[in-house]
């Protein structure tokens, strides 16, 4: 029988954490998932920033409900280490033009009740001595941190597993199917369809795709970004690492591997197949820009790089959202490359959509039909 | 497409084999007991045990014992090898400095 209380399309680190807080309130789950993988997309191809500094005042809120609720206890909830660290965020700058920046996002921050603040470079390097003495000043979040996202992603997908939540990969719906007006089916590529009270579609710039099979779309662009990691070197800092030009970021993972994300201009213009193809002139740009940050590690090897898409919406903030003239069906995309620090807040809430339950924070600010002309 | 693969299912108890202690991933000493529970916990492919497990992440990336893995894993859900995917090949091909990566420039353009 394929009927549950609750299907969910997109087996990643947001949709698993959605699966296990459903199942946790006792609601059958169906979790399909395209990829022969669970968090086989952005999940698994992101620096692990737990960050509430630098987000958008509408996200704000929930990644501090996120850093102070749902992230210290999680690798207890779910019965493994996640690799959270909570020692901090450096957004580091070299000019007066970054330090503006940097003024900037720390005030914007501060307007929402964050504690952030500018420090100097003599403070900047009591944190973290490793700088170069190129770094002028930073901003400076401490509740900000780190995970691993592929530790995340399994953790939630194995509890919620282990509380009965079925789920299937390889599964590729291609539609969503009303019928008296409610959306209450979903049709897979090899002819399966699956039925429940609630349908959660949480699939990236995929859900796109799935939207326009019930005549809804959202604005959003596919961009490639990549990550690189390092050989485990011995373990030197535990902070979060940005910049104010946004060149690099990065952390020390628990097992002493460095993991790297940058950009080099070009990412929104990558030509999207799905695919996780990497472009030349990326790791060369963001090793340029790690050592002019970090000279000390300009020795240091590189044993991988990879890719992966991210669903960057219009005005950068996700959808989560029952849309009104889809009754049955709840949004969750459109996380623009920052969702990764917020998918135990944004699993929880989506769950709240899925079950008709009020939602634990205000979702108003991420409706599906904010989008609105600019004239 | 992909095949399709539910993930519900019952592996009964787990029965310990006499060399499961035995290091199959020498980089990040990872053993073939720990694989075979980590199946039996619901990682079912190549990628997904690695990023559990470590397993293939070291300095080699795997080219020791990407297929042995492979066909443990296998052999736990009781599938031929060859319906898993391989591990997927990452540049770059052997570990290399990061400045080496930072010389690369394209000069007079």
């Amino acid at each position: 029988m394929n009927t549950s209380d609750v299907v969910i399309i997109g087996a990643g680190a947001i949709g698993s954490a959605a699966a296990y807080y459903l199942a946790k309130r006792g609601l059958s789950v169906t979790v399909l998932e395209k990829g022969a993988c669970v968090g086989g997309g952005g999940s698994s191809r992101n620096g692990g920033g737990v960050r509430q500094s630098g987000r958008h005042s509408a996200e704000l809120p929930l990644a501090m409900y996120g850093v102070k609720n749902l992230w210290p206890g999680l690798s207890d909830e779910l019965g493994m280490d996640i690799e959270y660290y909570q020692e901090g965020n450096l957004r580091l700058g070299k000019t007066e033009a970054h330090m503006k920046i940097l003024q900037g996002l720390t005030d914007s921050c501060a307007a929402g009740g964050l504690d952030m603040c500018l420090i100097d470079q003599k403070q900047a390097r009591e944190i973290c001595p490793y700088l170069s003495e190129d770094v002028i000043g930073a901003g400076w979040c401490p509740t900000d941190g780190h995970a691993n996202p592929m530790l995340v992603t399994l953790a939630y997908y194995r509890a919620a597993r282990r509380l009965g939540a079925r789920y299937i990969t390889g599964a590729e719906v291609t539609r969503l199917r009303k019928l008296r007006g409610r959306v209450s089916e979903v049709v897979t590529a090899d002819g399966e369809v699956y039925s429940a009270g609630s349908i959660a579609v949480v699939a990236g710039y995929d859900s796109r795709k799935l939207l326009a099979s019930v005549g809804l779309d959202i604005p959003m662009s596919p961009i490639l970004m990549e990550c690189i990691v390092t050989e485990e070197a011995p373990h030197m800092f535990w902070q979060m690492l940005g910049t104010a030009m946004a060149d690099f970021y990065g952390h020390q993972s628990k097992h002493g591997s460095f993991v790297f994300g940058g950009a080099h201009g070009y990412e929104p213009y990558a030509a999207y197949d799905g695919g996780t193809r990497g472009a030349s002139i990326s790791v060369p740009s963001t090793c340029r820009a790690i050592i002019g940050y970090f000279p000390v590690l300009r020795g240091l090897k590189i044993v991988r790089s990879w890719a992966g898409w991210l669903d960057d919406c219009a005005d950068h903030i996700p959808v989560m959202d029952n849309p009104r003239e889809t009754p049955g069906l709840t949004i969750g995309c459109g996380f623009s490359g920052h969702g990764f620090g917020i998918s135990p807040v944004a699993g929880a809430l989506l769950a709240d959509l899925a079950s008709g339950e009020t939602p634990t924070l205000d979702v108003s600010k991420f409706r599906y039909d904010r989008f609105r002309a600019k004239i | 497409m992909n095949m399709s693969v539910d993930r519900t299912r019952d592996f009964g108890e787990y029965v310990p084999a006499p060399d499961d202690d035995i290091i199959i991933c020498r980089c990040e000493e990872v053993t073939k007991g720990e694989i075979r529970r980590a199946v039996r916990d619901g990682m079912f492919n190549v990628h997904e045990v690695r990023r559990f497990l470590r397993c293939g992440m070291g300095l080699c990336q795997g080219q020791t014992c990407a297929r042995l893995v492979r066909t443990l894993i296998a052999r736990e859900l009781g599938v031929p090898p060859g319906v898993l995917d391989e591990a997927t090949g990452r540049a770059p091909a052997r570990p290399t400095e990061m400045y080496v990566f930072a010389n690369e420039k394209m000069e007079g353009i």
